[in-house]
């Protein structure tokens, strides 16, 4: 095969490109790769290590001949090619996958592979879920790019632990209380920003999070400072506690079922308690899109001017949109400060705010089952090969680059209009290659 | 305030009065009053960057006229002073509606959905603004069968209900710039401002536009302002032209009138030769003689 | 009085820091009207670039002061141009033409990439550096006296020479009239045989030499650094870019000086803690009241 390629290429050109990919390597390499900074008794100084330097060189050298021998191959082959159809496929599966998505996730914590870790990622991937769909309605539906978003998830998480710790209210009462405060914080920083577009609103946006957080470190009487807040409290199942030893003259979830305890009642509960939430975001979403709302914002992600010249207030569409995902992240953030029982600034940086905005990108904008495949590559992949630790954000960001190379439009971009006028066509369950009839362009 | 038909001596539609817009020190458009009028088509013709998307721009709010007066004398709701409404106000309200010069549609929604965004305000009333959507109450769900069927009803006028599922972005340009008209029309508007319609269109799509919009004109209550290039449909279908170059109205009056007006032509074919102007102005008319007897 | 002067002076300082980088910024968003959110990395890696060419210098024993720093200089600008060069072939070249959050999403996550980069190869842990330049004038004498160090004359002088001939090459060199032409309208400026691409290329080589450039002088004037200081510099800067409009060269300068001298000022007379505040704040109150900078040309919407 690479034998053909090569033929319709001119040896020497490859052999030039690959050379020069070599030498930038060659640069780039020798200030960072090729001297540490090492700390020494009289200040730093410096270690070398050529051997990193010959392997990045080397290696992009060879990774550049593949890559050009690669692609001429591609070009050779004439065809559909795969990518283009993952898409079309999905959306004829994607009732069959929700379905057996929902169910895998209902039944996750009765498999005999769940332990304690495995439902601690389940936590944390749907929490991320739950953040990405919430988002969703933002940068997916209405096309706001919202850099911020962590500072709503801040804004529930403390709402909680303050209230849940002052006030000696239940989960049950603050949840919708921290998620009225984020959604109002929603609507204040959305109000005068978002007539901004597109980057402007973006860094905007960054900068109030970024703004939030500096007063979450510095208001120290309120949110004592860097130090967070601990022993906020857990949820309990209807008043029930996950404790080991029941009050004296009452019950504790285990005595009430006559359960023997084990201390994964309470994470297989809290599990629950994000895949409902999660889900109630879904169905949410899934419903506002069909009504008058939710197509507005889509056309407002279209054509911002084609909407005000029909009518619609741009305004007070972007901040139905900003309020509503705001508020989803007050929930998850009152989840978030339930189930770890300690809160600090150092959880609502920058980086999760872009990796939230990364899921729903990646995922595909505004498609709900996008955001889950892209939480399962960015989180889920990292989080179980422990080995990648040290690595993780670091692939993280590579990662980010190469789905945007690969496909810009997110990795199941596809959305099906709201209302029809036509039955669906009905198309071939399965991932064939063929193309429905009439869907134009080959 | 009352409905009413329109008996005579009352006020037209639109008014125009010393409409003036400036960028920085540039005049885009200098002291042009013009009229407009419930079942006419009024065409404004003018050479390129003679302000007549700025017209527009004016018209729909999009920009703040420097001075100038614009009512439109709604048949229902009664006058509206449009330099004062707030852009997004003006089709919501006084129920102006336009298409665009470079086609804006939403591509990555369906034909359908394009139409039903336009009724957006009389859905989200509807909706109970949202809450009773969500509920997924009756009265909502009535509604947008209603919608549904003023989509339907637009869709079969300009010939795209086969393809109302389809992504809009998919559609052929004419079919496209078709679509755009629908889309003004769904939300229902007394006044249709079209921006250069026929542009980029074949000629038998030229036809069929010109025969759209004289039966828009003829079949609802609706006046229509018209910028366009394409001088057959203009002479065609309009009933009152108003030229503008450089900013400022050289002339108006009947199709006839201007075809025959030395500024209009010298303004279109500047310091060109008298004795050139009788033959292009004659292939002209025979022309729209044609395209008339299509008719 | 004395108080304020020397604020003074460490608010220029700061703010030609600020502008250098912002200058990268402005330059970006001109052609391809995108923010470059990985500049601020591009910084970072050029003050650890500076960083590792003094202790380079000093093992190999050349410790002539001018010759050291104009070898730093060279180096740090020479590599990152590189780190530069690369960014943009990598995350921004093969999504041109694609929607615009995609390239945003891909600069988001070179960012990332570049960050943890360094912090993998350099390691975590904050490098300090002994002072290089010590030493100043003592401006005025009292309770509290006015210095005005020869780091922070360095670091001013450099800046408006950097500028100089930077604001030459734009004017006069053929590079800078096709980068000035495609700031304009990219297709014409292919059209009329332009290399667009090596033009983008080049623009994004000199924003990361002036990047650098700041990344050094940083290195120098606080003599510590950390593979984390790309971010907040890099919003700062952004705001510089923002505040003095976007696109234009001078405004990138004055909004760099003006948020230098608004943070140290701010620092000094009011919170230091809420210092960055004041910056997103700036940034914030001007994109809402006048999204064109102050040196920047109004844009008229098209519709």
């Amino acid at each position: 095969m690479a034998e053909t390629a090569a033929k319709g290429l001119d040896p020497v050109a490859i052999l030039k490109e690959a050379g020069l990919a070599a030498f930038v390597a060659l640069m780039l390499a020798v200030p960072l790769a090729g001297l540490e900074t090492v700390s020494a008794p009289g200040g730093l100084t410096i270690n070398t290590r050529w051997d990193w330097v010959a392997i990045a060189v080397g290696s992009v050298f060879v990774g550049r001949l593949l890559l050009i021998l690669w692609r001429e191959q591609g070009r050779r082959r004439s065809g559909p090619r795969l990518d283009l159809d993952i898409g079309e496929n999905l959306r004829t599966a994607m009732p069959v996958l929700a379905a057996a998505g929902i169910a895998f996730a209902v039944v996750l914590p009765f498999l005999p592979f769940a332990d304690r870790r495995v439902l601690d990622i389940g936590i944390l991937v749907m929490t991320y879920i739950m953040l990405g769909w919430g988002l969703n309605i933002v940068v997916g539906l209405a096309g706001l790019l919202d850099l911020g978003y962590v500072a709503f998830y801040a804004v529930g998480a403390y709402s909680y632990a303050l209230l849940a710790i002052h006030f000696d209210l239940s989960f049950w009462v603050c949840l919708p209380l921290a998620g009225a405060l984020a959604a109002l914080f929603g609507y204040l920083l959305g109000f005068p920003v978002l007539r901004l577009r597109g980057d402007y609103l973006a860094i905007v946006t960054l900068g109030f999070g970024e703004i939030i957080r500096i007063i979450l470190i510095n208001w120290y009487d309120l949110t004592r400072g860097p130090d967070g807040i601990s022993g906020i409290p857990r949820p309990t199942f209807f008043g029930l506690d996950f404790a080991r030893s029941p009050p004296p003259d009452g019950h504790t979830f285990h005595t009430f079922f006559g359960l023997d305890f084990s201390p994964l009642h309470r994470i297989i509960f809290l599990y629950y308690l994000i895949l409902v939430l999660a889900l109630i975001t879904n169905a949410f979403t899934l419903r506002i899109r069909r009504l008058p709302v939710g197509r507005a914002w889509e056309a407002l992600r279209e054509d911002e001017i084609a909407c005000r010249s029909l009518g619609i207030n741009p305004r007070n569409t972007k901040l139905t949109a900003f309020t509503l995902g705001a508020m989803f992240a007050g929930f998850a953030g009152s989840f978030f400060a339930t189930r770890q029982g300690f809160i600090s600034p150092e959880s609502f940086t920058f980086i999760e705010s872009a990796i939230i905005v990364a899921i729903v990108v990646l995922g595909g904008m505004g498609s709900q089952i996008g955001v889950v495949v892209a939480t399962l590559v960015l989180i889920a992949g990292p989080e179980l090969i422990r080995e990648l630790q040290e690595f993780r954000m670091l692939a993280f960001g590579g990662l980010m680059v190469m789905i945007m190379i690969w496909r810009p439009r997110g990795l199941l971009a596809f959305r099906d209009p709201t209302v029809r006028l036509h039955p669906a066509p009905r198309r071939r369950l399965g991932f064939g290659r063929r193309k429905p009839a009439g869907s134009g362009a080959p | 305030m009352n409905p009413r038909s329109e008996p005579l001596g009352s006020p037209p539609l639109l008014q125009v009065e010393h409409l003036t817009m400036r960028f920085g020190g540039l005049v885009a458009i200098g002291d042009v009053s013009f009229e407009a009028a419930n079942h006419k088509i009024t065409a404004i013709i003018g050479p390129n960057g003679a302000g007549k998307t700025t017209v527009f721009n004016c018209l729909t709010g999009f920009y703040k006229p420097s001075e100038g007066r614009l009512t439109l004398n709604h048949p229902r709701k009664g006058p509206f002073l449009l330099e004062r409404m707030e852009g997004f106000t003006i089709p919501q309200k006084a129920d102006v509606a336009r298409t665009f010069q470079n086609v804006r549609l939403f591509p990555a929604m369906s034909v359908l959905e394009n139409l039903i965004i336009a009724q957006h305000n009389v859905l989200m009333r509807a909706s109970g603004y949202t809450l009773w959507g969500l509920l997924g109450l009756k009265r909502f769900r009535q509604a947008e069968a209603e919608a549904v069927d003023l989509c339907r009803y637009w869709l079969d006028r300009v010939g795209l209900l086969p393809r109302a599922d389809d992504d809009a972005g998919n559609l052929a340009y004419g079919d496209q710039r078709r679509l755009e008209i629908a889309r003004a029309m769904c939300i229902r508007p007394v006044l249709l401002c079209l921006d250069e319609p026929a542009a980029g269109l074949n000629p038998r799509e030229s036809a069929e536009l010109n025969q759209l919009l004289l039966s828009i004109r003829d079949e609802h209550e609706i006046g229509i302002l018209l910028i366009e290039h394409d001088m057959s449909v203009v002479m065609g279908i309009s009933d009152y032209i108003v030229v503008l170059d450089y900013g400022r109205k050289i002339a108006e009056g009947v199709p006839a009138a201007i075809r025959n007006d030395p500024t209009v032509i010298k303004a279109y074919l500047g310091e060109a030769e008298e004795d050139e102007l009788p033959e292009e102005v004659a292939a002209d008319l025979a022309r729209d003689r044609a395209a008339q007897a299509q008719v | 009085m004395e108080y304020f002067l020397q604020q003074l002076i460490n608010g220029l300082t700061l703010g030609a820091i600020y502008g250098l980088i912002a200058i990268g910024y402005t330059m970006v968003y001109g052609i391809i009207g995108m923010i470059n959110f990985a500049h601020g990395e591009i910084y970072m890696i050029g003050a650890f670039i500076a960083l590792i060419a003094f202790l380079v210098l000093g093992i190999l024993g050349i410790t002539w002061l001018p010759l050291a720093l104009l070898l730093v200089l060279l180096a740090a600008m020479v590599f990152t141009a590189f780190y530069g060069w690369t960014l943009e072939r990598i995350a921004y070249r093969p999504l041109r033409g694609s929607p615009r959050l995609a390239a945003l999403i891909s600069a988001i996550g070179m960012s990332i990439f570049l960050q943890n980069y360094v912090q993998l190869l350099q390691g975590a842990r904050v490098k300090p550096l002994q002072p290089v330049i010590p030493g100043g004038v003592v401006l005025m004498e009292g309770a509290i006296s006015v210095r005005f160090n020869y780091i922070q004359m360095m670091i001013i002088a450099t800046t408006v020479v950097l500028m100089a001939i930077f604001s030459l090459i734009i004017a006069k060199t053929a590079m800078g009239r096709a980068q000035r032409a495609c700031q304009q309208d990219q297709t014409m400026s292919a059209l009329v045989g332009i290399n667009v691409d090596r033009t983008i290329s080049m623009t994004f080589v000199i924003g990361a030499t002036l990047a650098a450039v700041a990344g050094m002088m940083v290195t120098l004037y606080y003599g510590v650094i950390d593979f984390f200081i790309g971010f907040l510099a890099g919003i700062k800067a952004f705001t510089a870019a923002v505040v003095g409009g976007i696109g234009s060269l001078p405004g990138a300068m004055l909004g760099g000086l003006l948020i230098g001298l608004i943070e140290v000022f701010w620092s000094a007379y009011f919170t230091i803690e809420y210092k960055d505040v004041a910056a997103f704040s700036i940034l914030i109150l001007v994109l809402m009241f006048r999204p064109t900078g102050l040196l920047g040309k109004p844009e008229i919407e098209k519709v």
